[in-house]
């Protein structure tokens, strides 16, 4: 009895901040939708991530996979993995999202994310 | 005649240990008046270099999510402003932040900056200098360090990571006694 309770706290726990996630990435996904934009795609989102520009490409600090750790390749600091599935503390503040948005495409990139480009990779991160 | 003696030792004896006393004393008292002229973060924390008592959860949760939030008072205001002035373009990387929180992490920094006669500014000619690697305080703190125990040490990458082998140096402890290098151990200066 004592254990099942303890396995429906700790599913409620994990249930909840991934649904908290969820809605974060719901309410965005929302904002950036508009006549041109009525969809995301995971898969598009997963291309942008791989893709390189000038050498440079989200794997540079994030590593090759989102869902494993890696550390930021200049000052080495431990970067925790993006995938929602393994750290479910992830994507769950709409601001802190918006401000790693802008800070990274404008590293990587060159330029800001268009609102499709950053609900696809929502979308993918949701997913894996 | 011997009592008279007796107590003429007695007396001198009080008299001079009392005087030594008086003189400790009064060394105590001056040494922490002397500690008054001290710039102010030295005096709030006389151990701790660079260090301020006072914390800013911003300025922790902003710059320590990519690096070590560095002690305010390795540097000067002046450096602080100039650094959180370029933030799209951070030592080649994109930190941006909102106007608001900029702002409230600058007067944080600038509020427990180096002061002028600090001994971090020793030598220093650029008063703008925003790497604190390239102060000449720094550099000659570091100069008996060969390169492969840091740049080519996987374990530390740059001198920039001090808390690497300064383990408690966000507390400001750079202190010589308390240096462990990833790899080599125990530094002895």
């Amino acid at each position: 009895m004592k254990a099942f309770t303890l396995v429906l706290i700790v599913t409620t726990a994990l249930v909840s901040t991934n649904l908290r996630a969820n809605q974060a990435i719901e309410q965005l996904q929302e904002s950036y939708r508009n006549t041109d934009v009525t969809s995301f795609k995971a898969l598009d989102g997963k291309a942008l991530w791989y893709s390189e520009h000038n050498g440079r490409s989200c794997t540079s600090c994030h590593g090759a996979s989102p869902s494993a750790a890696d550390k930021h390749r200049k000052t080495g600091k431990k970067i925790m993995p993006m995938a929602l599935s393994v750290n479910p503390q992830r994507l769950t503040k709409i601001s802190k999202i918006e401000k790693w948005f802008l800070r990274n495409c404008k590293w990587t990139l060159g330029r800001e994310c268009s609102p499709q480009e950053k609900g696809n990779i929502l979308q993918w991160l949701q997913q894996l | 005649m011997i009592g008279l003696l007796k107590l003429l030792r007695w007396s001198t004896g009080i008299t001079l240990l009392g005087s030594a006393l008086l003189v400790g004393l009064y060394g105590l008292s001056a040494s922490s008046i002397a500690s008054g002229y001290k710039g102010d973060h030295e005096k709030e924390n006389p151990n701790r270099f660079g260090f301020a008592s006072e914390t800013n959860p911003a300025y922790q949760e902003e710059c320590d999510s990519c690096h070590l939030a560095y002690p305010p008072g390795l540097l000067p205001a002046q450096s602080w402003t100039v650094m959180m002035s370029g933030l799209d373009n951070h030592f080649e990387e994109n930190s941006e932040l909102s106007e608001d929180t900029r702002l409230e992490i600058l007067n944080y920094l600038a509020r427990h900056a180096a002061q002028a006669g600090d001994k971090v500014l020793r030598g220093s000619k650029d008063e703008a200098q925003t790497r604190i690697t390239e102060l000449p305080y720094f550099i000659r703190k570091h100069n008996e360090i060969p390169e492969q125990h840091v740049k080519n040490n996987p374990g530390i990458g740059s001198f920039s990571n001090c808390d690497s082998c300064h383990q408690n140096a966000v507390q400001g402890d750079f202190d010589e006694d308390r240096i462990t290098i990833p790899g080599y151990g125990r530094w002895d200066d």
